[in-house]
C-alpha cells in the first residue's frame, strides 16, 4: 500500500489548475520554452537573425540563405539520430554512444562504393541508391551487433556500444584502406546540398521524410507501445506475449538505419570524409536531444517529437552562438551553461519542487474556507 | 496524555491535491500492546503511518510521545527514529547485497569508520535473543524473505524503539514463518514495546492483537478491544456496510456439476520446467474452477508458470481440447486461449508508467499483432467498458496504472485477460494485498466466469478463499503434487493435513 489515497468522489481534478501549471506539466514544455526563449533573444538582440534571402550558390542557382535555413539544414543529422536514440533509450534504458563512429562507417562505405575503390572519382561508379542501401545494411548490422550485446548478453548499453565507439572510426578508415576518397560528381552532393532548381537544402526534405516515416510507423504499428512496455517492465511484457530481447534488438537496428541516413547526408555535404572528425561528439548531442525532449534516459515512456524539438533547440543554440561570433573553441563552454540550465529545469525533482511551491498557498486557502 | 500510552495522535489531517487522505484521525497506542490498524485500501492506514514516521508532513493535529511534554516534531524518518518510532515496511527496504550485520547497523555508526567486530558480535547477540536463524556475516539477499523481514525487525528493536510499526509484514510469509514472527512480536510486547500492526489478514489480527483501530475513507471509525469486536462486525465496520455473507458466494453460482464429457480444456502430462519442479499431471474441464494449494515455495506458482510457458518448459506434453499443442513461450499459450495473472503484481503484472487503458489492451494488442494496432477510439471503448464492468476506481483511463491502489491495479490486469476472451484463465494470488471488498468481487467474478463456461485455476494463500471458489484442489509439497481433493474432502482440516503430509499412516 504505497499508492496515494484516491476516492472516486474526490478525484484529482486537473482543469481547475492554473494554465501555467498545466503547461509546465506537459512533457514538451521545456524544449518549447527553450525554443521560444532562443527566438525571443534573437528577436530582441537582432531581428535580422530571422532574415531569409535568396542568394546564388557556387553553381549559380538561386537558393535560400539565412540563419533559420541554416538551423533547419544543419540539424538534419542530429534530428534523425535523436529519433533512433529515443527508441533505443526507451527500450533498453541506455544510450548508444557509437552513433558518431558508425556514421563514419556508413559514410566510408558509401564513398568507397560510389568511388569504386579509387581515391578520387569524377563520376559515380555505382548507382547511388544501391550504395546508400548497402550503407544502411552495414550500419543496421552494426546496430544488430550492439543490440545483441545489450539484449541477449545483458551488457549495459553504454559499455556495449563503447566497443563500436572505440573501433568504429578505425573500421571506417580500414574500409577505404586508410585513403580519403573524394567524389567530384555533383549529383552525389545533391543530398547534402541542393537539388537543381530547388532553393531549399535537401537535408531538410530528407529529415521531413524520416520524421514522416516514423510518424507512420508509430501510427500503423505497435512499435511505440511495445518499446515502452519493454522499457518499463520487461518481465510483465514477456508474460503478455512480447519478446523483450527481440524488441530491444529491433530498436538498435532501427537506430543503425538512422545512422546510415545521417552518415549519408554528412558525406554528401562535402563529397569527402575525415574519419576522425566526421560527426565528432554527435552522440552526446543526440543523447542530449532525447533528454531535452523530456524523455527519461532510464527508459520507458517516450515522446519522439520531444527529441526532435530537442535536436532543433541544440542546433538553434549553436547557430545563435556562431552568429554572435563566439569562437568555435569556446562554443562548448557556452553550450554547456545553457544545457545545464535546461537539464536541471527539466529534471523531475526540480519540476516537482516548482509545482509544489506553487501548490502551497492554494492549499492553505482551501483549509481556511 | 492517557495513562500508559506511549503514543497519541490527535486530530491528524492530511490533504493531497483534491483528496482528503486523513481527516481528524485520533490514534492511541499503549505500552506493551499489539494494536491492529485496519481499513480497506485507501482508508488511510499507510498515510497515517507515513505521517507518523515523517515521510509526509501533516496538515493538522498533533503527535505526543511518552516522556516528551511538548508535541513531538517529526519531519523526517530520522526524527521518527530518534523519537523511538521504528518502521518495518511491507517491501524489504534493506540492502540485499550487504551482510545481515551491516544491514542492522547501517546509518547508525558514528563517523566514517566501522567496527566490524563490534557490529558482528552485537548483531549476533540480538539475532540470538530474538531467535532469528541468520548469521551476522551472511549476505542478506541469501536469506529467505521471512528472515529478511525479521532482520528488519531486529534492526528496529535494536534501536530501542518504543513504538514499532509493522506494515503488512506477513504478506510474503508462509504459515510457519508467520508463527515465528508472532512469537517475536509477543516477546517484544512483553518487553513493553507498543506495536502497530497493519495487515489484510483477519485471522492474524485475531490471533495476535489486543486492540483494533478501524479507519474508513480517511476517517476514524473507532477503537475497539479485540474481544468486543467479532470478525463480522470488524468487516462491516471496514466496509461501512453489512457484508453479504462471504460464505454464500459459492451458493450463488448454484455449484453446477462440471461436465465430465469430452476432452479436458487443458491436459498436461509429466510437465516440468526450468524452475525445478517435479513432473506433474494436470487437467481442467470446461466451466471448472480448480486450484493449487500448498505452502509458499511448494511450487504452486511454478506449476502454473509451466502451463503458461512463463518458465522454460523442459518436458511433458500438453493437450488442449484433445489436440496436442506446443507451449514454449507465453505467446503460444495466449494463442491457445490461456490467460495468466501473475503472482507478483508489481514485478510481472502491471506496466507501471503506462496508462490504465494501455495496460488493459496490452495482451489483446499483442495477440492481434505488430502491424494491427488497436485504434485509439477502440482502446478507449475497451478501457471504459472494463472500468465500468469491474468497477475500477481510477481518475481516468489515462491515469498511469502505478498510481492506482493495489486492488484496482489487479482489476486492470484481470480486465487485460478478460479482453482476450480466454478459454482458460490462470489467476495466481489475485487477492493478495488487496482489500476485502475487492477480494470478494474477484472471487465472485471467478465463479461467474466458470458459469459462462470458462475454466479457471485459482491460487490463493488463504484457504478460505480456495474453499469458496474451487471445486477441486491440487495440493503441493516440496515442489511436488502430493494430492488432489474434491467433493467432501474439501475441508480446511483435510487440506491442512494433506499439506502437512505424513498422515497417510
Amino acid at each position: 500500500m504505497t499508492t496515494p489515497v484516491k476516492n472516486p468522489e474526490t478525484r484529482v481534478k486537473r482543469p481547475d489548475e492554473p494554465l501555467f501549471k498545466r503547461l509546465t506539466r506537459q512533457q514538451l514544455f521545456i524544449p518549447v520554452a527553450a525554443l521560444a526563449l532562443l527566438v525571443l533573444f534573437n528577436l530582441i538582440a537582432d531581428p535580422s537573425f530571422f532574415a531569409v534571402s535568396v542568394k546564388e550558390n557556387s553553381l549559380g542557382n538561386p537558393v535560400l540563405s539565412g540563419n533559420i535555413i541554416s538551423v533547419l539544414d544543419n540539424a538534419s543529422e542530429l534530428v534523425i539520430l535523436a529519433i533512433g536514440m529515443t527508441l533505443v533509450t526507451a527500450s533498453s534504458g541506455g544510450q548508444d554512444i557509437s552513433v558518431g563512429a558508425t556514421m563514419a562507417i556508413a559514410g566510408s562505405v558509401i564513398l568507397r562504393l560510389v568511388c569504386g575503390g579509387q581515391v578520387t572519382a569524377d563520376t559515380m561508379q555505382m548507382n547511388l541508391v544501391l550504395a546508400v542501401i548497402i550503407g544502411i545494411a552495414v550500419t543496421a548490422l552494426f546496430g544488430a551487433f550492439n543490440g545483441t550485446l545489450v539484449a541477449y548478453f545483458k551488457i549495459q548499453p553504454m559499455v556495449a556500444t563503447l566497443i563500436m565507439y572505440t573501433a568504429g572510426r578505425s573500421i571506417a578508415a580500414w574500409i577505404n584502406n586508410n585513403q580519403l576518397p573524394i567524389i567530384n560528381d555533383l549529383t552525389f552532393k545533391y543530398a547534402g546540398t541542393f537539388l537543381p532548381g530547388i532553393p531549399v537544402p535537401t537535408p531538410i526534405f530528407i529529415t521531413v521524410l524520416v520524421i514522416l516515416v516514423f510518424w507512420l510507423v508509430l501510427k500503423f504499428t505497435t512499435l511505440g507501445l511495445y518499446t515502452q512496455a519493454v522499457g518499463i517492465n520487461a518481465n510483465s511484457s514477456r508474460l503478455n506475449g512480447l519478446d523483450p530481447k527481440l524488441i530491444k534488438l529491433l530498436t538498435y537496428v532501427i537506430l543503425g538505419v538512422c545512422v546510415a541516413v545521417a552518415g549519408f547526408i554528412r558525406v554528401s555535404r562535402s563529397g569527402s570524409i575525415n574519419y576522425s572528425r566526421i560527426a565528432e561528439n554527435i552522440e552526446m548531442d543526440a543523447i542530449l536531444a532525447v533528454a531535452l525532449g523530456g524523455n527519461a534516459l532510464s527508459g520507458g515512456k517516450f515522446n519522439i517529437y520531444g527529441s526532435i524539438l530537442g535536436a532543433y533547440v541544440i542546433q538553434f543554440l549553436t547557430t545563435t552562438l556562431y552568429k554572435y561570433e563566439v569562437p568555435s573553441t569556446a562554443l562548448p563552454a557556452y553550450k554547456a551553461v545553457v544545457v545545464i540550465l535546461l537539464v536541471v529545469l527539466s529534471a523531475p525533482v526540480v519540476r516537482e519542487k516548482l509545482s509544489s511551491m506553487k501548490k502551497a498557498p492554494a492549499k492553505a486557502a482551501k483549509e481556511v474556507s | 496524555m492517557q495513562e500508559g500510552a506511549v503514543l497519541e495522535m490527535r486530530g491528524i489531517c492530511k490533504y493531497f491535491p483534491g483528496v482528503r487522505a486523513l481527516q481528524d484521525v485520533d490514534f492511541t497506542l499503549r505500552e506493551g500492546e499489539i494494536h491492529a490498524l485496519m481499513g480497506e485500501n485507501g482508508a488511510g492506514k499507510s498515510t497515517l503511518i507515513k505521517v507518523l514516521t515523517g515521510v509526509y508532513p501533516k496538515d493538522g493535529g498533533g503527535v505526543h510521545i511518552k516522556g516528551v511534554d511538548s508535541p513531538a516534531v517529526i519531519r523526517s524518518p530520522q526524527d521518527a527514529q530518534n523519537a523511538g518510532i521504528s518502521t518495518v515496511y511491507q517491501e524489504i527496504t534493506l540492502c540485499p547485497n550487504l551482510t545481515v550485520a551491516e544491514n542492522m547497523y547501517i546509518g547508525r555508526t558514528k563517523g566514517a569508520g566501522a567496527n566490524w567486530k563490534m557490529m558482528n558480535s552485537g548483531a549476533r547477540k540480538i539475532l540470538e535473543s530474538l531467535g532469528i536463524p541468520a548469521s551476522p556475516k551472511q549476505q542478506l539477499g541469501s536469506c529467505s524473505i521471512a528472515v529478511q523481514q525479521m532482520v528488519a525487525i531486529a534492526r528496529a528493536v535494536d534501536m530501542e524503539c518504543k513504538v514499532l510499526i509493522l506494515d503488512e509484514p506477513t504478506s510474503s510469509l508462509d504459515e510457519q514463518e508467520v508463527q515465528k514472527l508472532f512469537v517475536l512480536m509477543r516477546d517484544l510486547r512483553a518487553k513493553g514495546v507498543g506495536i502497530i500492526f497493519v495487515t489484510h489478514f483477519l485471522e492474524q489480527v485475531y490471533e495476535v492483537c489486543d486492540r483494533i483501530t478501524v479507519l474508513r475513507d480517511g476517517q476514524l471509525v473507532g477503537e475497539y478491544v479485540i474481544e468486543d469486536l467479532p470478525r463480522v462486525q470488524l468487516v462491516s465496520k471496514m466496509l461501512g456496510k453489512e457484508l453479504d455473507d462471504m460464505a454464500d458466494i459459492k451458493g450463488e453460482s448454484g455449484g453446477a456439476p462440471v461436465s465430465q464429457d469430452g476432452a479436458p480444456v487443458l491436459a498436461a502430462k509429466d510437465l516440468c520446467s526450468s524452475a525445478d519442479i517435479k513432473p506433474f499431471d494436470f487437467s481442467i474441464r470446461k466451466g471448472e474452477v480448480n486450484g493449487f494449494t500448498g505452502l509458499l515455495g511448494s511450487g504452486r506458482s511454478e506449476c502454473v508458470r509451466a502451463i503458461f510457458g512463463a518458465d522454460r518448459v523442459t518436458g511433458g506434453t500438453v493437450k488442449m481440447d484433445g489436440k496436442s499443442v506446443k507451449i514454449k513461450k507465453p505467446l503460444d499459450a495466449m494463442k491457445q486461449g490461456v490467460g495468466y495473472l501473475p503472482e507478483d503484481r508489481k514485478g510481472d503484472g502491471i506496466v507501471g508508467d503506462l496508462s490504465v487503458r494501455e495496460n488493459i489492451i496490452l495482451a489483446y494488442q499483442v495477440m492481434k499483432g505488430f502491424f494491427r494496432p488497436v485504434s485509439r477510439a477502440q482502446a478507449e471503448e475497451f478501457a471504459d467498458e472494463y472500468i465500468k464492468l469491474l468497477e475500477i476506481k481510477t481518475a481516468s483511463a489515462d491515469t498511469p496504472i502505478k498510481s492506482l491502489s493495489g486492488g484496482n491495479q489487479q482489476k486492470c490486469i484481470l480486465a487485460r485477460w478478460l479482453l482476450t476472451d480466454p478459454k482458460y484463465l490462470i489467476l495466481d494470488e489475485p487477492t493478495r494485498g488487496i482489500d476485502i471488498g475487492t477480494k470478494i468481487e474477484i472471487q465472485k467474478l471467478v465463479l461467474r466466469l466458470a458459469e459462462q463456461g470458462k475454466s479457471v485455476t485459482f491460487i490463493s494463500s488463504e484457504i478460505d478463499e480456495m474453499l469458496r471458489t474451487c471445486s477441486r484442489l491440487i495440493v503441493m509439497r516440496d515442489r511436488k503434487v502430493v494430492g488432489e481433493l474434491n467433493g467432501e474432502d474439501l475441508t480446511q482440516a483435510k487440506i491442512m493435513a494433506t499439506i502437512a503430509g505424513g498422515d497417510e499412516k
